[in-house]
């Protein structure tokens, strides 16, 4: 299909294509590596914000503990009154903006041998400081997660973020250090000194991370409990590990590792609203929570992506305008072929005088128009010449037919045989090779009762051989008289023939004189294929057989001796030339001897005509469509005594 | 023209006053019968736990049974036994154990329903701890809550020949989840989620079911004082038919009843996990189902004795209680 379309097509076809194919090549290789930079840079930026504010929160938090652990020194050293514990503890958060309240709670009798709880408490309430004694039947605090944790795990503990109702249902935490009293060897646990503070800034912080649009920033306990999450539904109620559906999953995912503690940046689906994007996570170090900052993908990718489309728009139109280009250039190349190629087309019609269309400018177009018109200027001397010539070749071909017409009149027509001549029947045909041939054969009476036949081949063909084979025949005819043997005959035409040839032409002849009474044959061989004679009563044929002699033409001295044969009536004397055994089929292959003697011995008792044409024939049947080279002359005689027979 | 308006206003007038007469009756009998005053405290803040109150209530179950119910949120500074004991509610809901400690001691005390038929406190420990069958638990650090919710835990330490150093605190998720004890004691319905919540899953667990175990206690049930018993058995009986319908409600329709419950939580500050919520809702529908051959809110003799003896071995109470006293006899109304 596409091998039928024009050259336009084509190129334009071919240029687009590859144009496409490398411009969107192009254009993936731009997106994906602007995409990978974005990613880098988005990595770079997420985790200098995230660190940034996980420091910042430490910052905060990291005082708070040290002053909980440098109270816990403090208290672990010497015995102090109640009214020092509550002034220290003023003193604490007083001098702490971020601290709302502090404790120091002791073991059961530990402070006081009579009470089983002692816990003095500071907490702000509006502009001054509150004192507060916690601990009683109604609360255990030995049993609180900040007492508890830090007493068996002997080491400052944060508690997980909480609501606290007294102090206006914020969220709160609290930083709770153990200290012990020393009895020389021996460290017994003595109480835990704690701080609260209110987590509002922090909440603030984490709320107030913003990334482009949508993105936003979640603090979780070391628990994976939402301490912020811009859905608020969740905060202090789900945990990294509790949102059901398939959100859930991706959150699961980073739970595991956000509560490990660990620094990450990972592919995220937010699991809210869907969207795809990124999130990296870093520790918060003083209390293990963890915060989470997502980046949103698809805005982050907003600029690559919208300058992606103008560059496929442009790329687009580009193509477009490229396209017209191609075509139009396209157009210029092929429309004067296209000119050229009608004006050929009408030349090769045979109007050789169309004038070409002139070419606009030399490039291949104009040089193909001028090998055209040179073209076109040979082919009109070729045909001028062509008709001269063939005008001559015709011119040969007549005169060539008018001889040819003349060689076969010379040729005899009648063909002998009964009624008239009841002793015996003849027949002969020649079948030139070129419009005339060099083949001869003749026959005629010498007297009432001799018969006088040739057969003959002269060197070489057409006119020259034919004017050969004319001369010939004429002297045969003037030399042979009655008493004169056929050996003299072929003497004196020899010698007429060799005195004045310049051409050095010859001709190989076969003659013979035929007692009709008899049957008694005088012959004489110039070099001539040797006749067969046919026998009749056995189907057999034999060739008459002389001395080899050479044709005539060739020396001038030759003699020739006469040889003598009887033919039994009844029995045919077959002559030939050697275009019969030397005719070829399209293989190049002879016709050759055995197939000739075959067909002389199945049809030996037939008429001469019917013999000649016979072995016509199968000649022409070997030759099938290949040319013939040779002259084919035959000649078949059949004698039938004194008392004379029938040809049938 | 005066007299015109005069004139309708004095019909409008009419009008008025025809129309508040004729609405009077209706007002009147939409008050109906005055609802009966009752108060109710569940062993803790609200939750899935108690699902079949909170729903009974906003459904209507309990003002169709002519009470006017008052459910006061449970939590740490509530105790049941207290506000039994001191009236400040009148129904409350207690563990078997520490009733039947209650009535040993000589309170007055009437079991109207057992809800949770079997138990659901049971012992996990974490991976790490070595920790694989129930005889690895010796000398190991066991997280409990304080009082009561020790007395299967240590007679089952007891009666396996195991020393434990058990560690009291209110809360035993964190110090379990810090590291700071081997085993925590905490409730199927509850804590045992709670730990998927944070990312312990149960296939990283090794648990022992106290259900499983001979010193299976039923655990919920709803306590009266004697007198109240005797002076309002029908109130009560329509308080525990109504309970009962709540719960069965509640597993009809568990997303309505977490929603519910939800909104409880929200109104105390609870955190409240909606996944959380139902597990614990499923957790309850398979507590209350009674043991094959037992019915529904009854308390079988066989599981009291049980507990009585294990009290009695452990000390904590000297002669069991007259079971017929103890367990008084409005749930087979209810189980109909």
């Amino acid at each position: 299909m596409f091998r039928n379309r024009g050259i336009a097509f084509k190129i334009g076809f071919s240029v687009l294509a590859g144009v496409v194919w490398i411009f969107f090549l192009a254009v993936a290789t731009n997106y994906w590596f602007s995409r990978r930079m974005i990613l880098t840079n988005l990595e770079r930026s997420a985790e200098t914000m995230t660190r940034s504010i996980v420091e910042h929160i430490d910052t905060v938090l990291a005082p708070i503990q040290k002053s909980t652990e440098t109270s816990a020194v403090w208290l672990e050293h010497g015995e102090i009154s109640e009214s020092v514990l509550y002034s220290v503890l003023q003193d604490n958060v007083r001098n702490n903006a971020e601290i709302y309240g502090g404790a120091i709670a002791f073991e059961p009798y530990t402070f006081d041998p009579n009470r089983l709880y002692f816990s003095p408490y500071v907490c702000r309430e509006e502009d001054r400081l509150k004192r507060i004694s916690i601990g009683s039947s109604e609360y255990h605090y030995f049993y609180a997660d900040w007492y508890a944790l830090p007493r068996e795990l002997r080491k400052t503990i944060w508690t997980d973020p909480y609501f606290d109702e007294g102090a206006g249902n914020i969220l709160m935490a609290t930083c709770a250090t153990p200290f012990y009293r020393s009895d020389g060897e021996i460290r017994s646990m003595k109480g835990v000194v704690t701080a609260d503070i209110s987590l509002d800034w922090l909440q603030r912080i984490v709320q107030e991370i913003r990334v482009l649009k949508s993105g936003y920033g979640f603090l979780v306990t070391r628990n994976g409990v939402f301490v912020t999450h811009p859905h608020q539904d969740w905060i202090m109620n789900e945990t990294l590990f509790s949102i059901e559906g398939p959100s859930g999953q991706v959150l699961k995912e980073v739970g595991h590792h956000m509560v490990a503690g660990e620094t990450g940046w990972m592919p995220f689906r937010d699991p809210v609203t869907g969207a795809e994007g990124f999130l990296y996570y870093a520790p918060v170090q003083t209390t293990g929570w963890s915060l989470g900052v997502f980046f949103p993908g698809k805005e982050a990718m907003a600029d690559i992506a919208r300058l992606s489309t103008i560059v496929l728009f442009l790329g687009m139109a580009g193509l477009v305008f490229l396209g017209v280009v191609v075509w139009m250039i396209a157009g210029s190349i092929t429309r004067p072929l296209s000119r050229l190629t009608e004006a050929v087309r009408t030349i090769s019609t045979g109007n050789l005088d169309l004038p070409l269309p002139e070419p606009a400018a030399m490039d291949e177009v104009g040089v193909l128009s001028e090998s055209v018109s040179r073209m076109q200027s040979s082919l009109k001397e070729y045909i001028r010449h062509l008709t001269e010539t063939t005008a001559a070749k015709e011119r040969i071909e007549s005169e060539l037919h008018i001889a040819r017409d003349i060689q076969m009149g010379i040729l005899p027509k009648s063909f002998p045989g009964p009624p008239e001549c009841p002793r015996f029947c003849l027949y002969a045909a020649l079948m030139p090779a070129k419009e005339v041939g060099g083949d001869l054969y003749d026959f005629f009476y010498l007297d009432g009762d001799h018969f006088c036949f040739v057969i003959g081949d002269v060197s070489g063909k057409g006119v020259p051989a034919s004017l050969f084979m004319a001369i010939t025949r004429t002297l045969i005819k003037t030399r042979s008289a009655a008493g004169i043997g056929p050996g003299q005959v072929l003497t004196l035409v020899n010698r007429d023939l060799a005195a004045d040839n310049p051409s050095m032409m010859f001709v190989t002849l076969f003659i013979g004189i035929l007692n009709l009474n008899d049957g008694r044959l005088a012959y004489a061989n110039a070099g001539h294929n040797p006749p067969y004679r046919l026998l009749e009563e056995d189907g057999g044929i034999e060739p008459l057989v002389s001395e080899t002699a050479c044709p005539l033409g060739i020396m001038e001295d030759m003699e020739f001796v006469s040889h003598q044969a009887v033919l039994r009536p009844g029995q045919t004397l077959f002559l030939y030339t050697d275009g019969v055994t030397d005719a070829v089929d399209e293989q190049d292959r002879f016709f050759g001897e055995a197939p000739f003697e075959d067909v002389l011995r199945s049809h030996g008792k037939a008429h001469p005509q019917k013999l000649v044409e016979t072995v016509l024939a199968r000649v022409q049947a070997h030759a099938g469509a290949a040319p013939q080279f040779d002259d084919i002359t035959l000649l078949a005689l059949r004698f039938f005594g004194k008392d004379g027979g029938v040809c049938e | 023209m005066m007299q015109r308006t005069i004139l309708r206003k004095v019909l409008c007038a009419g009008c008025c006053a025809a129309l508040l007469l004729g609405w009077f009756p209706f007002y009147a009998w939409s008050e109906g019968p005055e609802l009966e005053k009752l108060s109710f405290l569940p062993t803790w803040r609200p939750q899935a736990q108690f699902a079949g109150y909170y729903v009974a209530l906003e459904k209507g179950f309990y003002r169709r049974e002519g009470i006017d119910l008052e459910i006061i949120p449970g939590g740490p500074d509530r105790s049941p036994r207290n506000y039994l004991v001191k009236r400040k509610a009148d129904i409350v809901s207690m563990w078997l154990s520490t009733a039947v400690q209650l009535a040993s001691d000589g309170v007055d005390i009437g079991h109207i329903a057992q809800v949770i038929q079997r138990s659901a406190l049971m012992m996990v420990a974490g991976p790490g701890t070595g920790i694989h069958s129930l005889s690895d638990m010796d000398g190991k650090r066991v997280a409990m809550w304080p009082s009561d919710f020790q007395i299967q835990p240590m007679a089952l330490f007891e009666r396996h020949g195991l020393t434990v150093r058990p560690i009291t605190l209110a809360g035993t998720l964190n110090l379990f989840l810090h590291g700071g004890a081997d085993v925590a004691l905490i409730m199927w319905y509850n804590e045992y989620d709670a730990l998927r919540m944070y990312g312990m899953g149960p296939d990283r667990l090794y648990a022992v079911y106290f259900s499983e175990t001979e010193l299976n206690f039923p655990e919920d049930g709803l306590y009266v004082l004697g007198d109240t018993w005797f002076a309002r058995e029908a109130t009560l009986c329509r308080f525990v038919k109504a309970s009962f319908e709540g719960w069965r409600y509640a597993f009809e329709h568990p997303e309505e009843a977490v929603d519910i419950v939800m909104v409880a939580m929200r109104r105390e500050s609870v955190p409240a996990s909606r996944s959380h919520q139902k597990w614990m809702l499923s957790c309850m529908q398979s507590l209350i189902r009674p043991a094959a051959g037992g019915r529904i809110g009854v308390l079988s003799e066989t599981d009291y004795l049980r507990v009585a003896q294990v009290l009695e071995e452990g000390h904590r109470i000297s002669g069991t209680p007259n079971f017929d006293y103890f367990s008084k006899g409005c749930m087979n109304d209810v189980s109909q």
